[in-house]
């Protein structure tokens, strides 16, 4: 039996209690929406993309559960300051500790803060609740404006 | 139902004794006794059923309608034999009526293709309610977009009952189809279908009653409903899944073109035309699911035992029980308070996603759903993106809802750290 306190960590009940990053900006160069259409969960996802291709700015703003709020929390204090290219490596990082299908790298810094959210994978029917803001967000890099859904 | 209909019958339905009848609710989730309320989902099966689909494919497993030999004539009698016992518990009065569908939303979908495509036209209107289940939308959108006809919605109120004044004055010479859920997946409410039916066929048109939520937990008969159609779903009847009814009047029926051709459906068939079987088997093409129809008889026979009336008495003391129980425990809040309710307890908890509520529940043990249910207008109504729901079947205990409150108390106290 999986122990409910490794997927409802305090760090994950306090992103739930104050999101971090909360909110939209007001003239971002990158923006999405992401749903769930399983559980009706809604984000969306808006960044400042800067002339060098690092994000300057990030905000998600949306109404989910503890872990997809929690996850887009930790998602954007994780990817502020980074490169697009350097986001995309931390999407397929947390992608494969989620899912638990891959091994996880151990080159990235900023993973050990991810990690509260590695008890989803014993819950495959809460996997897509902490990888939603994610794909949102790597939509959003890769379209400018966009809408994704966890079931495409 | 009113207390003067409660009083009537006493409670004669021992809950713990039929649960012996169920071997799956035997067992342990998560290191806790299994508390299974998600009825309205689906319903678990008796033995009785799972005996008669595994007798039924060890001893008497054919093709129907089709062969001389042994096997296949006694599998046609039980399937014919299952035609029969579902006639008798809806009370319809001919077995042409009674046909067999992959489920409820085979049957909506059949009526809306054959029935809806050759009499509605541009200008034309299907009325449906806003506690519509998606099987009871979608099919009439598509037969909307094909013909050009108008879908028109008729409300409801805070509590989750219809408003009958505007489903009234919704209802006029263009109302061609009238389509209505019994009983809400969502909200519980019962809808006051004979008095809905009447009014719609003054106005001339006909009705169609998904039953989905409705058989299994009271007694269903179509003639004092008066409706035209009733869908419904042997998995919610504690039978097998992949196998629904559609009663239809005989005189519809036998007018409506055939929806899906093939074997079984046909009189004759030659390059030129072909022509079409006698009811209800224009409507069954193709190799039915017979060991699904075999299941079904068993639980139709499983359920006449107990008795429908018993099953409604206890369900809804246990709807008695909840609702109460809900009404005492701070921060929770019921989405569905018709006066008229069947056993399904939508609800909400105050800062706690009901996603969570559900994870939670079932790290103790307790099965419910969480989501739309499958009625996106009816969460949009109530501006929440999903509710929490149990729904209780003939099976479920007081100590079940003592299992649910406890575990709710302890997802709230969770959340409250
Ligand atoms: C009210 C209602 N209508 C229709 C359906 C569809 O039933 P099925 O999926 O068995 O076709 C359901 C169950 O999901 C329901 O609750």
């Amino acid at each position: 039996m999986n122990d409910l306190r490794d997927l409802y960590q305090e760090v994950i009940f306090d992103h739930n209690r104050s999101p971090r990053n909360f909110g939209l900006l007001e003239h971002p160069t990158h923006q999405a929406h992401g749903v769930n259409p399983l559980c009706g969960d809604e984000l969306k996802v808006s960044l400042v993309l800067d002339k060098d291709g690092v994000i300057e700015d990030l905000r998600f703003e949306g109404r989910g559960c503890a872990i997809s709020t929690a996850s887009a929390s930790i998602m954007t204090e994780t990817l502020k300051g980074l490169s697009a290219r350097e986001a995309d490596r931390y999407f397929d990082a947390f992608h494969a500790m989620a899912t638990g299908e891959s091994p996880t790298p151990t080159d990235l810094p900023a993973l050990t803060k991810l990690k509260v959210l590695s008890g989803v994978r014993h819950y495959p029917a809460r996997v897509k609740c902490a990888t939603l803001a994610w794909h949102t967000v790597r939509s959003a890099l890769q379209n400018a404006s966009a809408s994704v859904t966890t079931e495409s | 139902m009113n207390s003067a209909a409660l009083n009537q019958y006493p409670p004669a339905l021992d809950a713990t004794a039929l649960r012996a009848d169920f071997p799956i609710l035997d067992q342990p989730v998560n290191g806790h006794p299994l508390v299974y309320l998600d009825n309205a989902a689906t319903t678990q099966k008796p033995q009785v059923v799972i005996d008669a689909v595994a007798d039924f494919y060890s001893c008497d497993n054919a093709n129907v309608h089709r062969g001389v030999h042994r096997l296949s004539q006694r599998a046609s009698d039980r399937f014919e034999g299952a035609r029969e016992k579902v006639r008798a518990f809806i009370n319809a009065p001919s077995c042409a009526e009674v046909v067999f569908t992959q489920g409820t939303t085979g049957a909506i979908n059949l009526v809306a293709q054959s029935y809806g495509r050759s009499n509605l036209s541009k200008g034309d209107e299907v009325l449906v309610s806003a506690m519509e289940h998606h099987a009871n939308i979608v099919p009439w959108q598509l037969l909307c977009e094909e013909t050009g006809a108008t879908l028109k919605v008729a409300p409801m109120n805070n509590n989750a009952e219809l408003l009958l004044e505007d489903f009234t004055n919704l209802l006029s010479e263009k109302t061609r189809i009238v389509a209505l859920t019994h009983v809400s997946n969502a909200l519980g409410t019962i809808n006051p279908i004979q008095k809905l039916t009447r009014q719609a066929h003054q106005a001339g048109a006909v009705v169609l009653i998904d039953g989905a939520q409705s058989v299994a937990h009271e007694p269903v008969d179509v003639q004092s409903l008066g409706c035209d159609f009733f869908a419904f779903s042997g998995h919610k009847l504690y039978g097998p899944t992949g196998v629904g009814v559609l009663y239809g009047r005989e005189t519809l029926l036998e007018a409506m073109p055939p929806w899906l051709g093939g074997g079984d459906m046909i009189r004759t068939v030659s390059f030129e035309g072909s022509t079409w079987n006698a009811l209800p088997y224009k409507f069954e093409a193709g190799t039915p699911h017979i060991a699904g129809v075999v299941g079904l008889g068993a639980a139709i026979d499983y359920l006449d035992a107990i008795g429908l009336q018993a099953i409604s008495t206890h369900e809804q003391s246990l709807l008695a029980l909840a609702t109460q129980r809900a009404h005492t425990q701070p921060g929770m809040r019921i989405i569905g308070n018709a006066s008229d309710k069947a056993a399904i307890v939508s609800f909400e908890l105050d800062g706690i996603h009901p996603h969570d509520v559900g994870t939670i529940l079932d790290s103790a043990g307790v099965a419910i759903r969480t989501g739309h249910h499958c009625a996106m207008p009816v969460m949009q109504f109530f501006d929440v993106p999903a509710t929490a729901r149990a729904s209780f079947g003939l099976y479920n205990t007081a100590e079940d809802i003592n299992a649910l409150f406890d575990a709710i108390t302890q997802t709230q106290s969770l959340f409250a750290r």
